[in-house]
């Protein structure tokens, strides 16, 4: 008879079959995150129809946008009652919102220049451990590279500087050996003096590989913006340090200095020293002397931002703990030496968050100098821009534009620091 | 010590300064510019054009007195000062004069220490309303919504005004023109008030500009004109007798195309001759050669075409001539005679 076989007992495996398609892929992510409960999926439903809102009125605003119009005006006939960004006000003076209204268009390369060069520059500085350490070398030339492209005149000018801050730099190193402090102040005396002797030699070279001359004032745009942010952030970081250390030094004379200077800088609007640097120093200089406004502005800004950076700084230095000091003395180190090879290493990197916040906050703050009638690239909206009667009555497509540019610089500080803390993190999270 | 005598000769040295600085006409003609303080931009007033060249009314200005000094209309430095700096521009010798729509008040000419060398043009406060709300004067606008921009003195006119005709009123604070502008388009106010130049260039600047009217009602004097520091009156002189040329040229018929021809030689008329340089030593009067006037008048025009120009009728700002007219054309321009 023929056998029947009960026991259900598979002889072959199932061949494996896709999982439901509710828990898997997109249908899965959409429960999961966006339809978990009632409240959630209300929640998803009310987003997706704000977020269909606002693209349907903003596309037509972008697609329909004019990008060739002599005029306002002339961009609504085209438009001719369509809802449409007038975006030719950017096409016809972009020159102008990047590089101000005076700077003459045949030099735009300079600055242009200078930019690119400037991430050539930053980048050893930036990426240690990627960049030849020789690139450092470059980096050192740049501001006096960048000074000549950027304001024009004979070379020997930043040449003369370059040279001081080397011969300054050479007595350091013949000093230091006796007196860091003392080596410290007589090396600043020398590159000073001997900037004061070569402003007198400078004369037979006044035309050799001269660029042509541009004065401060004739300089705006973003340009003005990228230029505070990036000088006043890079002088205010070491000052900073200075003051953060001057603060908790055991001299009365230095760290009362510091807390005075600290305290009152950070007691005052950034606007107030702006306006001092415009207004109130014209009245204590002699009528007629030209005391160049944007290194008065780098001045405040520098002041500014330092007493800052000095108590984000202090901040990391308290954090470290007593035995780290301790350690450095045990060592032998002296003051300079326990600083540079043990404190400053620890304290700096827990300091990186409130860094960047810093520069960020001021490179933003650089804006603030519409106000003393320099035509950043805000003030150049406002002023020329604005009141021009072409353009007058542009605001979205203009603040647009100048938004685009601070949110990518911003955004890409933010995006570097966040790297650069996770490339110095050393503890086991 | 040392410190000390460095510090004795930087006083010195400011002081020998300060009082280098005495004559201004000097001081241009040395430095072949004139430093001239302008707004950082305003419609029809002054503004750089796309290539950098600044352009407006009050440039107009400027640019005569760079002519009639140093006989070069391009030569002046524009310095562009805000509401906040442009005093102390002028008080430290930073700009030489200051053609920045600045209204003349007592406390301005007296205590700040200027001198207005004039007018150039007369302004006041008025109402803009869309003409959907039916109102042809201001004073039906009793119980109106009004936008105003705070802590200006068009705040304390506007209240004196409701004050005055019993009518009632309600502000909506404002901080800038263009905050102004979004407010009353969005509907928030049913009228804007500022001076009537603001207002009609505002109004320029909308999409549909005819929907708009300004009320006939002025309600404050904005006298606004050029202005130099107390202390130089041989400066300020030829600053005020050159903005006077450019009304008296207006009202003789020199114009900036017939100017070389009626000062080539003299003509019929003697004030002509006189304004020219054809007849008389006016120009040597004030310092200057006789051809001064010749040339502040062809540099941009005289009063008339400068205005036609840059805020007349047929600019987009549509500034009607109102006051600012010739006294023979029932305005209120009026300059003492050349003589």
């Amino acid at each position: 008879m023929s056998h029947e076989q009960i026991g259900f007992v598979r002889t072959e495996m199932l061949p494996e079959s896709a999982p439901p398609l509710a828990s898997t892929g997109i249908v899965k992510w959409l429960r999961e995150n966006l339809f978990s409960s009632p409240a959630n999926s209300l929640l998803t439903v009310v987003s997706v129809l704000v977020v269909y809102q606002i693209v349907t009125s903003a596309a037509p605003w972008f697609f329909n946008g004019v990008w060739d119009s002599p005029s306002l005006t002339a961009c609504r006939e085209i438009l001719d009652g369509k809802t449409g960004g007038c975006f030719a006000v950017l096409s016809e003076r972009w020159n102008q919102l990047l590089f101000g209204f005076k700077y003459p268009s045949e030099l735009y390369w300079r600055p242009g220049l200078a930019f690119v060069l400037l991430f050539i520059a930053a980048a050893p500085l930036l990426f240690g451990k990627v960049f030849p350490r020789k690139m450092l070398i470059f980096t050192g030339l740049y501001p006096f590279i960048a000074f000549w492209l950027i304001w024009g005149g004979p070379v020997s000018t930043p040449v003369f500087a370059l040279l001081g801050v080397l011969f300054g730099a050479f007595v350091y190193t013949k000093m230091v050996k006796t007196s860091a402090g003392i080596a410290v102040i007589v090396s600043f005396v020398a590159a000073l003096v001997f900037w004061i002797v070569s402003g007198y030699l400078s004369g037979p070279f006044e035309n050799i590989m001269a660029l042509e001359a541009i004065p401060s004032r004739d300089m705006g745009g973003f340009m003005i913006n990228l230029m505070l942010g990036v000088i006043c952030v890079s002088l205010s970081v070491p000052l900073g340090i200075l003051l953060a250390l001057g603060r908790q030094s055991s001299m009365p004379i230095i760290k009362w200095i510091c807390v005075v200077f600290i305290e009152f800088i950070r007691g005052v609007p950034l606007i107030t020293l702006l306006f001092v640097a415009n207004v109130v120093l014209a009245y204590f200089l002699p009528p007629g002397t030209n005391f160049d406004l944007i290194l008065r502005v780098i001045i405040m800004i520098t002041m500014f931002s330092s007493a800052y950076i000095a108590e984000v700084i202090r901040g990391g230095l308290a954090a470290l703990p007593r035995g780290q000091y301790e350690a450095g003395d045990s060592l032998g180190l002296d003051y300079a030496q326990s600083m540079q090879l043990i404190i400053l290493p620890q304290a700096l990197k827990i300091s990186i968050p409130g860094i960047v916040n810093v520069a960020v906050g001021l490179f933003k703050d650089t804006t603030l100098v519409s106000v003393i009638s320099m035509f950043d690239i805000v003030g150049m909206i406002r002023g020329p821009i604005l009141s021009s009667s072409e353009w007058n009555g542009v605001y979205w497509e203009l603040f647009g534009f100048a938004v685009v540019l601070f949110f990518i610089t911003c955004y890409g500080i933010s995006q570097y620091s966040q790297w650069l803390e996770r490339q110095l993190q050393t503890d086991h999270r | 010590m040392k410190k000390t005598v460095f510090l004795g000769a930087l006083t010195v040295a400011g002081l020998a300064a300060g009082a280098a600085a005495a004559g201004t006409l000097d001081d241009v003609k040395a430095r072949g510019k004139l430093n001239c303080g302008v707004t950082t931009g305003l419609v029809g007033f002054a503004a750089p054009d796309a290539n950098g060249v600044w352009e407006g009314f009050d440039v107009g200005v400027c640019r005569a007195v760079a002519a009639a000094v140093l006989g070069d209309a391009t030569a002046v430095e524009f310095v562009p000062t805000t509401g906040k700096t442009r005093f102390t521009a002028l008080a430290s010798g930073e700009i030489d004069m200051l053609a920045r729509n600045t209204t003349w008040t007592f406390s301005r000419d007296t205590d700040l220490k200027f001198d207005f060398v004039g007018v150039n043009y007369y302004d006041g406060q008025g109402f803009m309303v869309p003409k959907a709300l039916g109102v042809t004067s201001a004073k039906d606008l009793n119980g109106a919504t009004v936008c105003i921009q705070t802590g200006t003195t068009t705040e304390l006119n506007l209240a004196d005004f409701f004050r005055k005709n019993n009518m009632e009123y309600e502000p909506v604070p404002i901080e800038t023109n263009a905050e102004g502008q979004q407010q009353y388009l969005a509907g928030a106010c049913d009228t804007y008030t500022t001076d009537a130049s603001g207002l009609a260039s505002t109004r320029a600047a909308f999409e549909n500009p005819t929907e708009h009217v300004i009320l006939p009602e002025i309600i404050s004097k904005e006298p606004l004109g050029p202005l130099v520091r107390h202390g130089d009156n041989e400066w300020g002189d030829i600053a005020r007798w050159t903005l006077n040329a450019l009304i008296a040229a207006e009202e003789m018929g020199i114009t900036s195309a017939n100017v070389a021809e009626l000062g080539a030689a003299a003509g019929g008329s003697p004030e002509v001759n006189r304004i020219l340089g054809t007849e008389g030593n006016l120009g040597e009067m004030i310092g200057l050669d006789a051809q001064w006037a010749m040339r502040a008048i062809a540099a941009g025009g005289n009063y008339g075409e400068l205005f036609e120009k840059n805020i007349g009728e047929k600019t987009p700002i549509g500034l009607a001539r109102g006051l600012n007219a010739q006294w023979t054309d029932g305005g209120i321009l009026y300059t003492p005679p050349f003589r």
